[in-house]
């Protein structure tokens, strides 16, 4: 779908119907983006549905996998969040196995990124900070409110201070998602650019000679996304599990 | 889910050749909607499937760890009982062995302590009898030494002067040789 388009680096990002389906006036087409949130979730049941189904009591690589991944998340949870935080366990999980295959299934080539679409990674955003807010609200009802009331603030700096943890509680939301967002646009505009100006330089006659520069490029950049990839997961989780933290311990 | 309730806001409107399609609002409904049940199936298998499994397995293996050092635990003090209780039969054993091996030589040595003054005496016995059966030979024989002599010497002279010997004074030369 790149070649048509030539040397666009926004290209990649085009939302195209596969099966349009239009239900009252609204498009609910499967897309490209809706086909790899469909293999993310492929990709993420397989590792850990089908890499646990040996039940096995000394782990192959796979199930290895499946464990880390649960290990590693829950003491994530327990870190940050406490023992009281276990019972986000599988929202947090599904979260983070959401965004790490959406990241890295993004890097495969002529692949789609689900998380570069901002929407999909601010309803995400919304998301957590609903469950944060609701949770939040059920449990300590109005108590929940002193989160904006940092304890032992002097009475005439705690206007300012209320207006400031509530400008952050606000921003939260939009931090956490143009985080990711941006993350990964940028990387996959990067790569695609010096991709392009591999392709570019090998049509300019002499200057074939130094195509091996971006193509360089592109290794490194690859390597430093798929960083970006698993650090901006553990990101988006870890942020997750603070925020979950305000809602079950509010008041600092 | 949170994620389905902005997609009715946005306006479904054609597709925006111009917009980055990041920012284009015409493909919002279709991604959210795609988002929450693609989101939703992950929650859920996760939740009801795979993290259950994964506890069971973790929880399954933590478990065995702990009964097999508990049994390795049991069974190391078992053997230390096994080879203690070894120890104290084989020192049991030893001084049973020694007091039954000094008994043995005390009763030995006073049997044959017995024997061997019974032997002793008896031997002691026949030693005196056999003493005095030989003082009387000798006195009977020394009693009878006499009479040969006299014999001898009155034959003797008889034979050396053709008469017979004055016993008396053979008697009295006898008696005088004899001291």
């Amino acid at each position: 779908m790149a070649a048509e388009q030539g040397i666009d680096p926004i290209h990649q990002f085009r939302i195209e119907p596969i099966i349009p389906i239009h239900i009252g006036g609204l498009d609910l087409s499967f897309t490209n983006s809706s086909l790899f949130m469909v293999i993310v979730l492929g990709l993420a049941c397989a590792l850990m549905i089908l890499g646990t189904s040996g039940n096995a009591l000394v782990p192959g690589k796979i199930q290895s996998a499946a464990e880390m991944s649960y290990e590693f998340v829950g003491n994530m949870i327990k870190q940050t969040a406490g023992t009281e935080g276990m019972r986000f366990f599988p929202f947090v999980f599904a979260l983070f196995m959401f965004v790490i295959f959406s990241n890295i299934v993004g890097l495969v080539p002529y692949s789609f990124a689900v998380t570069s679409q901002i929407v999909v990674t601010f309803a995400l955003a919304i998301l957590v900070i609903a469950v944060v807010i609701i949770y939040g609200v059920m449990r300590h009802g109005t108590h929940f409110l002193k989160l904006f009331v940092p304890s032992g603030v002097s009475p005439l700096l705690l206007p300012f201070i209320v207006l400031i943890e509530v400008i952050s509680f606000v921003a939260r939301p939009i931090s956490l998602s143009v985080r990711l967002f941006a993350n990964m646009l940028a990387g996959h505009i990067t790569l695609k650019v010096f991709g392009a100006f591999v392709a570019s330089l090998l049509g300019a006659g002499a200057f074939a000679v130094i195509a091996p520069l971006p193509l360089a490029m592109t290794v490194i950049l690859t390597g430093f996304e798929l960083l970006v990839a698993v650090l901006q997961a553990y990101v988006f989780a870890i942020l997750t599990c603070v925020y979950l933290n305000d809602a079950i311990h509010p008041g600092h | 889910m949170a994620t389905t309730e902005t997609a009715g806001t946005e306006a479904p409107g054609a597709p925006h050749e111009a917009a980055f399609p990041p920012f284009d609002p015409g493909t919002f409904s279709s991604t959210l909607v795609w988002l929450a049940l693609t989101f939703g199936a992950l929650y859920f298998i996760m939740k009801r499937v795979a993290l259950p499994r994964v506890e069971g397995i973790l929880q399954t293996r933590g478990d065995k760890i702990r009964g097999d050092l508990g049994a390795a635990f049991k069974m190391r003090e078992e053997a230390n009982q096994a080879a203690a209780a070894y120890e104290k039969t084989l020192a049991e054993a030893k001084a049973g062995s020694q007091a039954l091996a000094q008994e043995t030589r005390t009763r030995v040595k006073t049997e044959q302590d017995a024997k061997r003054k019974a032997l002793e005496s008896e031997l002691n016995e026949k030693l005196m009898t056999a003493e005095t059966l030989i003082a009387d030979k000798k006195a009977s024989a020394m009693a009878s030494v006499g009479q040969i002599a006299n014999e001898a010497a009155s034959a003797i002279v008889q034979h050396i002067t053709g008469k017979p010997a004055d016993m008396t004074a053979i008697a009295a030369a006898i008696a005088a040789a004899k001291v």
